[in-house]
């Protein structure tokens, strides 16, 4: 962990009570290890975005183009009449603060800005100034001010310090959606250039080669490969992993993190276990090789953009449905984006399980499974022969994911495939997880080690329900279904509950999985000893 | 600071309607000019607003979904905190209208030593709120009562039923003795707490001094100085059969009460008080969960620039032979 990142113990001193002067003074302090640095002008000029150059937050001159508060107030005026939910929640908030203390990075900071109600706010003043009868003649007294340069550098630091989660939304007695504000928000600062560089490099890698990671078609097969060969050492199993292949019944869209980081690595391992052992005809796509889609924390068209390859592919390898692995922010755009997007999905038929017949009439339209909604009927049908002693090292939570949990729904589907294929597993306290779950404070774009002090802090309340668990029942693996999740909770476990791991759902799956022909399991998808418990109880 | 220039211009505008009242010249002024200016400024500006969100567009099918989706048959699904059809959407915005389903989930998040984050129960706003709500709905309804003749027979039934203790005389309304306590909450919490008094603008003062203004006037007119009720209701007939006149025997206490109420109505279209026909159109919230199962339809909708097969077949074409991978276009 960098040197800079203060201890626990000094981070946890948060101050709650808010500085005397007024919060429409726009002043805010780009310290290192709160904000994320600026996006690289090749990538903005391979996107086609406006205002590619060199700058970065810290900067005094932010080189804004000549006509920026043109170009933001155009902009405000545009989505106004384009988003229903933009409007509204400029015009309905009657700040009464129930939001407040249910941001994570609220909480984990106690800066006042992070109130949902005043992340807002810091639109809706300008808002009110410039689009309102009341804030054009009567200015600060309805609640409205000036649209400077400052201001810009505020919105540019609170709606990239917001991981769009959707929290303070279950709360809100109107159902502001700060997610809502905060795309938005980042959608005008993209009209002027100002955007950072852990969102905009994965959305140009994206556009250019399929996947966030920059990942081309080779090095995309040999990681399939590579994990084909893997599993073939664990389970004495060879199972086929096919790519680009054209009139296979299913599509196989995985983030990805899965077949290129770890732990997300041994999600992806199980996952080919069930495919393999539930013989389903599917293939990969080297094309369609991201699920997820930083498209989501840039704007509404980048989402589009993005996601118009995974319908496309779709069509072009005449499958029947698409499948969809662990992924958060990936699942919000497949769910709610993308047949208003790039449907009508017309050229596919309803999803129907080959193993159970079960049809999935609530993804009748989209075309689209997640692995965990397809996996859970696999296990109560019967289908999956599991042994759940193999994770019995494991003693497991499961963290809801934010997108997931807030904008689907899907709560009980890996719920029942966990407590199918292991044995010992706690939930963490209510107010933390189903809707009320707490983001892993790195979500949207925000994970990038510049960042670290501040996802420590917004990450701090998940955190501190795994140490809840973790003391209370000796819980040692949490659970996601995520990979920005996979990706940034080790580094935030390791900071405030060492001794805590992070897994995938399907890990769990391949490692209980009995496959036929497989020969005796000595360790888990990660080659660790199924019998660790035991030797040290030896010893 | 906020709070105090607040209530100046409140008890300016109640020393103004004092002055309406008081000052012969300026009694139709106050008692005819300013209330219809005032409706007319609120069924123009409160259509206008709710007109403009309806033509607004919702590109996309939004719901924050609180509960378990509907998927698969077996698994038991939340038919209100997350619908999947019209009924349960009907039913989860009846109960945030009603009943304030969100707010009552509200929590109090507490750092204690250790560290440890505790989230403690929190109802009182949702109390306070709820309180306030309903006794503005019954109190509004009952004042219904001025207007027609002959009274309507639900808004006895009303009346009968926020009197049914029989306290005192006049009879005791359940709605105005809870109204003032729930107002004065409200405003102490803004008061009371760093962070609400930190996010509280001069606008949220405001409605809360005009309003505890009505209810004030209003509660000294029917409890302690003797209104006479039948001028009263001349007054309001007047009012609304547009032949309007202003009895000799309507006090000065009653013009403001009428002020205050005409600065609400009038306000009401500029302000956060919208909320009250916004929560209707929430998408967060009114939307069915069916984003998978039906098509949702953007209809600004336009073609954006992709980075298709084909290019991408052609772009990376040596890789994909080397790594043995089908072409289309060999």
């Amino acid at each position: 962990m960098s040197e800079s990142v203060p201890k626990p113990s000094e981070l946890v001193q948060i101050n709650y009570r808010p500085p005397r002067r007024d919060w429409r003074d726009p002043a805010v302090e780009f310290r290192k290890g709160v904000f994320c640095y600026s996006a690289l002008p090749k990538n903005l000029t391979y996107l086609g975005l406006p205002n590619p150059r060199e700058w970065q937050p810290f900067d005094k001159d932010w080189k804004l183009p000549p006509n920026w508060k043109q170009i933001i107030l155009d902009g405000m005026r545009d989505r106004l009449a384009r988003f229903r939910s933009f409007r509204l929640f400029m015009d309905i908030c009657v700040r009464c603060g129930a939001c407040a203390d249910k941001c994570h990075f609220y909480i984990g900071s106690g800066d006042p800005k992070n109130m949902p109600v005043l992340r807002a706010e810091l639109i809706r003043s300008i808002y009110r100034r410039y689009f309102t009868p009341a804030g054009r003649v009567l200015r600060g007294l309805a609640g409205g001010r000036e649209l400077t340069e400052d201001v810009i550098k505020e919105w540019f630091y609170y709606f990239f310090q917001c991981t769009e989660c959707r929290r303070c939304s279950v709360f809100c007695p109107y159902g502001i959606d700060t997610a809502e504000i905060t795309m938005i928000g980042r959608e005008l600062l993209n009209l002027i250039g100002c955007n950072i560089n852990w969102v905009i490099e994965p959305v140009a890698n994206c556009f250019r080669t399929g996947n966030h990671l920059g990942v081309q078609p080779h090095g995309f097969k040999d990681s399939i490969e590579f994990a084909v060969d893997e599993l073939e050492e664990l389970t004495g199993v060879r199972v086929e992993a096919p790519i680009n292949r054209k009139g296979a019944e299913v599509l196989f869209i995985v983030p990805s993190a899965d077949y290129f980081a770890t732990p997300h690595y041994y999600t992806l391992l199980g996952y080919l276990m069930v495919l393999h052992e539930m013989g389903i005809d599917y293939t990969f796509s080297a094309y369609a090789s991201e699920g997820g889609n930083f498209g989501l924390f840039t704007s509404h068209e980048m989402i589009k953009r993005l996601n118009n390859k995974i319908y496309a592919e779709a069509r072009r390898l005449k499958v029947k449905w698409i499948l969809g692995g662990e992924c958060g922010h990936m699942w919000r755009v497949i769910h709610q984006y993308m047949d208003t997007m790039n449907g009508p999905a017309d050229f596919l038929e309803v999803p129907v399980s080959p193993v159970t017949g079960t049809r999935f009439e609530h993804a009748a339209s989209t075309k689209m499974v997640h692995i965990c909604e397809f996996t859970a009927d696999l296990i109560r049908n019967g289908k999956l022969r599991l042994d759940p002693s193999r994770n019995d090292h494991w003693n497991v939570t499961f963290h809801d994911s934010c997108n997931p949990a807030r904008a689907m729904g899907l709560l009980e589907e890996p719920r029942y495939i966990l407590r199918s294929v292991c044995n010992k597993f706690h939930e963490m306290p209510e107010n933390t997880i189903r809707e009320q779950t707490f983001c892993c404070g790195s979500g949207s774009g925000l994970g990038t080690d510049e960042n670290l002090e501040m996802r420590l802090r917004g990450g701090f309340p998940r955190a501190n329900a795994v140490k809840y668990v973790k003391d209370r029942f000796g819980v040692n693996l949490l659970t996601c279904i995520c990979a920005i999740d996979k990706a940034t909770l080790p580094t935030l476990l390791e900071y405030w509950v060492p001794g805590v791991e992070v897994a995938g759902v399907h890990e769990l799956v391949g490692n209980a999985l009995i496959m036929q022909g497989e020969k005796r399991r000595t360790t888990d998808l990660r080659g660790e000893s199924l019998q660790p418990k035991e030797d040290e109880v030896h010893a | 600071m906020r709070a105090v220039s607040s209530l100046v211009v409140v008890l300016m505008m109640v020393g103004l309607s004092y002055a309406g009242g008081r000052i012969a010249v300026l009694r139709p002024v106050f008692g005819v000019v300013v209330p219809y200016a005032a409706i007319a400024v609120f069924l123009i500006g409160f259509s206008w607003r709710v007109i403009r969100w309806a033509l607004t567009p919702v590109p996309f099918r939004i719901p924050a979904t609180c509960g378990q989706q509907r998927s698969l048959g077996w698994i038991k699904r939340a038919k209100l905190d997350n619908p999947a059809t019209v009924l349960g959407v009907t039913g989860r915005m009846a109960l945030e209208i009603l009943l304030f389903r969100s707010l009552f989930r509200n929590t109090r998040a507490e750092l204690h030593q250790g560290p440890r984050l505790a989230y403690g129960e929190e109802k009182w706003l949702w109390l306070g709120a709820l309180a306030f709500h309903w006794s503005f709905l019954i109190i509004f309804l009952r004042h219904l009562r001025f207007f027609m003749e002959p009274v309507p027979a639900f808004v006895g039934s009303i009346q009968a039923v926020d009197g049914f203790f029989q306290i005192g005389t006049p009879v005791l309304y359940l709605t105005g003795a809870a109204i003032l306590p729930a107002l004065l909450y409200l405003l102490w919490r803004r008061l009371a707490s760093p962070q609400l008094r930190y996010i509280s603008l001069f606008t949220d003062y405001f409605a809360l001094f005009l309003l505890l203004g009505i209810v004030i006037s209003g509660l000294v007119m029917r409890y302690f100085t003797k209104t006479d009720v039948v001028a009263v209701k001349q007054y309001a007939i007047g009012l609304v059969t547009l032949a309007p006149t202003v009895p000799a025997a309507v006090t000065a206490l009653f013009f403001m009460h009428l002020g205050m109420v005409s600065a609400l109505l009038a306000y009401f279209p500029f302000s956060k008080l919208m909320h009250m026909p916004g929560v209707f159109l929430s998408p967060t919230r009114n939307l069915a969960n069916t984003s998978r199962m039906k098509r949702h339809v953007n209809p600004w909708d336009y073609p954006v620039k992709v980075h298709t097969y084909q290019e991408w077949e052609e772009e990376f074409r040596d890789k994909i032979i080397a790594a043995g991978l089908p072409l289309d276009k060999e």
